[in-house]
This record gives C-alpha cells, sequence and structure tokens, in this order.
C-alpha cells in the first residue's frame, strides 16, 4: 500500500496524542484557514512559577497533516517555557513529523499558529502584553510571514512572492507576484485577507496579482 | 482491512474489463497497420474496417450516425473541440457569446474561461440547492451573439441529471448550438440525440470499464466547428493523427458490455448506500437530487469531520473514495460544484463521493457504511466542532 505521508505521520493521524479540552484553560485559542476550511484549537495550562507549559490540548477539524500536526506540538510543546515553545516552528514540526508534504504546509501550520495564539492569549488575559501597535508595512509583512506558498512550504515573505505593500489611512494593498489565475491564486488571496483584516486599524484590505 | 482493496472512485476511473481487453489484443499484435484507404494493402484495409465498425457501434448507440462521430483521446479532448471549435468556427461569423453552467466538469469550464482571455463573453448559469440550471435563465440568457450553450448531462461529483430534452429544446428554439458532456450518463442514462436535439456530446470510454485515453464527441451533420489537430485527415480532416485502433475497438466493445440490468445493480448500490448512511449516521447530508442523480453516484457529507481524513482512514481500511474537500484537491479550492449548490465551506469540507461500477457488491455498500460510521465518530471524537 502506498499512502501519501511518513509513518510518523500515518502514527499520530491514526493515534493522536493529548485529544481535547482543559477544565479551566490558562489560555486558549482557535484557528482556521479559511481557504482550506481547517481549523485546529489549541489550549494549555502555565506553571507560573517556571513559566512552562504544564498540560497542553488540542483538537483537529481538519485533514490529516493538521491532524498530527496538532498532535506532535502539543508533545513538543509540554513542559516548556512559554518562550521555547512560542519558537517551535512549523520545520520543527515537519522534522518530528518525518517529513511534511510542502503543499500541505498551510494546514499544518495552523496548528502552530494555535500554540503561538494560545501563549499570547494567556499573555493578555495576564497582562503581560505591550500596547496596541499601529499597522505599518512591517507589521503587515509580518503577517504575511505566516501565509505559506504551497508550491514551497515555506512563507511567501520568503519565497519572493509579495511584489508590493501598500498602507494608506487603513485601506491595505498587497500584490502577489503571480499570475491571478494561477492554481493557488483564490486560495491565497483568502489567507491574506485572513491575516490581514483582523489588524486593529486595518479599514480594507485587497490582494492584487500581477498578471 | 477488507480481504480485497474496495474500489468506489468509478467516477474518476474503472477496472477496464477482460473482454475489453481480448477485444484490443489483435490491434496491437495482429492488425496493428494503420487504417490505409480502402486502396491500401490488406491490413490496412482491415484496421479500416474495424475503426469504422467501432464508430458506427457507438454512433449507433447515441441515435448518431457514423459520420457525426470522432474518437478523441477522452472527454476533456472531446469538450475543448467542442467550445473551442465552435468558437474558432462562429466567433467572428455569428457572436463571442458562450453559455455554460456553474458546476460543470473542468474541461469545459476551463475551455470557457480560455475563450474568455480570447475576447468571448461567457454566461455561467447558476444552479438551485439540488444542482439544476433554471430553464428560464437559461432561455433569457440566450441572444442572437450565443453561439454555444454547454451544459453537462450529469454532474461529475453530486449526480444531479439536467434536463437537457428541455435544455435542447430552448436552444433550437433560440438558434444556438447545444453541446452537453455525457461523460458520467453515457450507456448508463438513456441519451437519443435525435430526441434531445444536442449538437454535440462529449462522451468517454474510461468511466464504463474500457480503456483510457480513448473518448469520443457527437458532432450533428452540418455544425460548424474548426479544424482541431492539423495533420492528416483523420477523423473527418477534423483531428488528424495516427488512429487509436485498439482504443476505438475497446471503446466500442465497452458500450456494448453495458447492460440495463447492470445498471440497475449500481442504482441498487446507489440507493442502499444512501439510505444506510443518513438512517445511521447522524450528522449527514445528501449533496445532489435524490432521485434525479446518476445510478452509479451518492455524495454525503459528514458535518464537524474533513474529507481528506476520512478519505485516509478509509485507504487504511482498503477503501477507496474521493472528497469535494479543498485539502484533497490540486488548487487548495473546496469544490466548486458544493459551492455552486449554495454549500459553504463545511459541506465542501466534508463531502465524499462514493461511485459505483461492474465489480462492486452490495456487500462493499455494507462494509464501507460499517467503516464510514466508526471513521466518523472517530474524527468527530477530536474536533472542536461537535458535540461529545
Amino acid at each position: 500500500m502506498k499512502f501519501p505521508y511518513s509513518e510518523t505521520v500515518l502514527e499520530h493521524f491514526r493515534h493522536p496524542r493529548n485529544v481535547g479540552k482543559i477544565e479551566n484553560p490558562d489560555g486558549k485559542a482557535m484557528e482556521g484557514s479559511p481557504a482550506c476550511g481547517d481549523m485546529v484549537s489549541v489550549q494549555i495550562k502555565v506553571d507560573p512559577a517556571a513559566n512552562t507549559i504544564s498540560d497542553i490540548k488540542f483538537e483537529s477539524y481538519g485533514c490529516a497533516s493538521n491532524i498530527a500536526t496538532g498532535s506532535i506540538i502539543t508533545e513538543l510543546a509540554k513542559g516548556k517555557t512559554l518562550d521555547e515553545a512560542r519558537k517551535i516552528t512549523w520545520k520543527d514540526a515537519s522534522e518530528a513529523l518525518g517529513g511534511l508534504p510542502k503543499i500541505k504546509a498551510h494546514c499544518s501550520v495552523l496548528a502552530i499558529e494555535g500554540l503561538r495564539s494560545a501563549i499570547r492569549n494567556y499573555e493578555e488575559r495576564h497582562g503581560l502584553v505591550k500596547e496596541k501597535v499601529p499597522t505599518t508595512k512591517e507589521v503587515v509583512q509580518k503577517r504575511l510571514k505566516k501565509v505559506m506558498n504551497p508550491l514551497t512550504g515555506l512563507d511567501l515573505v520568503r519565497t519572493n512572492l509579495v511584489k508590493e505593500i501598500e498602507m494608506k489611512d487603513g485601506d491595505v494593498r498587497v500584490v502577489i507576484d503571480l499570475p491571478a489565475d494561477h492554481q493557488f491564486a483564490s486560495a491565497l488571496k483568502e489567507e491574506i485577507l485572513e491575516k490581514v483584516e483582523p489588524l486593529w486599524d486595518v479599514k480594507k484590505a485587497v490582494v492584487e496579482f500581477t498578471e | 482491512m477488507q480481504d480485497r482493496p474496495v474500489y468506489l472512485d468509478n467516477a474518476a476511473a474503472t477496472r477496464m474489463d477482460e473482454r475489453v481487453l481480448d477485444a484490443m489484443r489483435p490491434y496491437f499484435l495482429d492488425t496493428y497497420a494503420v487504417a490505409t484507404s480502402e486502396f491500401g494493402y490488406s491490413q490496412g484495409i482491415e484496421a479500416r474496417e474495424s475503426l469504422d465498425d467501432a464508430r458506427e457501434s457507438i454512433a449507433v448507440s447515441l441515435g448518431a450516425g457514423p459520420e457525426e462521430f470522432i474518437f478523441t483521446s477522452g472527454s476533456t479532448e472531446s469538450s475543448n473541440i467542442a467550445l473551442k471549435g465552435v468558437a474558432q468556427a462562429l466567433g467572428k461569423k455569428k457572436g463571442k457569446h458562450i453559455i455554460v453552467s456553474k458546476i460543470e466538469d473542468f474541461p469545459v469550464l476551463n475551455s470557457a474561461k480560455a475563450l474568455e482571455k480570447q475576447g468571448f463573453r461567457v454566461t455561467y448559469l447558476s444552479v438551485d440547492g439540488d444542482g439544476f440550471i433554471d430553464l428560464q435563465e437559461l432561455s433569457d440568457s440566450i441572444s442572437d451573439k450565443t453561439i454555444l450553450v454547454s451544459i453537462q448531462h450529469a454532474n461529475q461529483e453530486i449526480g444531479t441529471i439536467q434536463d437537457i430534452d428541455s435544455i435542447g429544446r430552448v436552444c433550437k428554439e433560440k438558434g444556438a448550438l447545444f453541446h452537453s458532456d455525457t461523460t458520467h450518463t453515457f450507456t448508463r442514462v438513456p441519451l437519443d440525440v435525435r430526441k434531445t436535439h444536442a449538437d454535440l456530446v462529449t462522451v468517454s470510454a474510461h468511466t464504463i470499464h474500457g480503456p483510457k485515453g480513448v473518448g469520443g464527441l457527437y458532432i450533428r451533420s452540418g455544425t460548424q466547428i474548426g479544424k482541431w489537430i492539423d495533420g492528416g485527415f483523420q477523423e473527418f480532416n477534423l483531428r488528424a493523427g495516427l488512429e487509436n485502433i485498439p482504443g476505438a475497438v475497446g471503446f466500442a466493445k465497452a458500450v456494448e458490455l453495458v447492460t440495463p440490468e447492470e445498471t440497475l445493480h449500481l442504482q441498487a448500490m446507489r440507493d442502499h448506500i444512501i439510505d444506510r448512511i443518513l438512517d445511521e449516521i447522524p450528522d449527514t447530508t445528501l449533496n445532489g437530487h435524490r432521485w434525479k442523480r446518476l445510478p452509479q453516484n451518492a455524495n454525503i457529507t459528514f458535518h464537524f469531520i474533513e474529507g481528506e481524513s476520512i478519505t485516509l482512514h478509509l485507504d487504511m481500511r482498503g477503501f477507496a473514495v474521493s472528497t469535494g474537500s479543498a485539502c484533497f484537491s490540486r488548487s487548495l479550492e473546496g469544490s466548486h460544484v458544493i459551492f455552486g449548490i449554495g454549500g459553504d465551506h463545511e459541506r465542501a469540507h466534508g463531502s465524499i463521493r462514493f461511485t459505483f461500477g461492474r465489480y462492486n457488491t452490495m456487500k462493499d455498500v455494507d462494509t464501507v457504511v460499517v467503516a464510514a460510521a466508526e471513521i466518523a465518530n472517530e474524527l468527530r471524537s477530536i474536533s472542536p466542532l461537535s458535540e461529545k
């Protein structure tokens, strides 16, 4: 039999670890990809003295790579300090899983985002976050680093697909260096809008393509 | 795991029937000559006659004459010829307007999009919750500039069968050519091109246990259509290239082997799986019309869970099915058909298509239902959306 995933991915897919919800979690997040529809929920319990993740659980409404990544990050993050856990990357998860298909990066990155958001949620709820920063080109660019280029499994910024970012009176315009009828154009557009639109001072966001 | 793999993706490709293979074999090993003219050498004349016989028997099954049927490399090519060939022949003469439905399969949809880039105007007809187009909307959309209407006979994903008799009538009254992609209905749902007023009809061998890489296009006599492939004068000077005689012979054999009894058996499996899943597995929805649907197709959304996960679990237990989930598609987009019938991402996300063929049994249906029920439970137990 020939399956599209590594043995480790299949093992986590079949028997996901740390599934469920935590009673009275210290931090929680639900991340979703509007383009593919996958969702993942991450909940954490924090040991405030050691500043470590004492317990973590996840749930997935997603494909095999989404489920497997959710499972592996709970194993990677458990017992780590918040700073260590925040630094877990998609690449770390992918390596721990024996490799993920690049095209699946955008569904599997959700679990990483979920973990980071859950930590942020904990910090926000405990007054550990700084003031709101105004959205600049750099802020938008940072957000776009979370959107995966399905062709390579690396983010849009790193793969030079972001040709232009314009920010004017709350209107954001992002130009992507791909033809508008590209295979992934509409999936990418949705993902980008999902990342940029929620920024607190953004009124309107548009995504354009170069051809 | 099953004792044998259970293949339930017969809309995508089918196992070839041994009898088809037997019919084709001599045209690889014995009568392998090019189909010559009637003044050629004997092996070439034999090849020619076999090709003519194959053409005639397929044409007859559509209610057409042999001079109205050309062989192609499959339904993708056939639909490309229909849309682009008519556009080439009539675009300058008559007009640059084409009408298709939103839920057509990609050969028609993307041919229409390619023509849009060349300056044609395309109307994409919307469909209702079951997948039917609106005849009045169709009629209102046809103008004197409309050269072609392309509406599938049945949908590749949700199985809904359009009323192509009425569509053909509207097109004829309004003076537009009518093309229908019948890849999934051919031989299973009766079609007579004289009664239906279809001017162009796409068919394929790969969905009826015939060989891959062979299809055909019915072109009503007198229909203006541009030459598709330049070269020799094969296929009535429309599509040049050495004829695929083993393929044509295999296609004709495959058509001959389909029986009404077999189609009834497919329909019985379809009804059984729909009834059992909707009855026994909670939070499931049928996609497409309950009765006016392909005899071999069931398409069901399992809510709160994702289709690629379901197909992978089924695959690990030996069942092959397909899904409209974005995670499964090459473009990372959810099924345009499910969106077309008004479904949202969630509906596409958990949609599973079961399509039956000659080698499936009722036992296959029963075992896949049991497996699907277990898998749905398992995946729902880890889903943040379902209530546990």
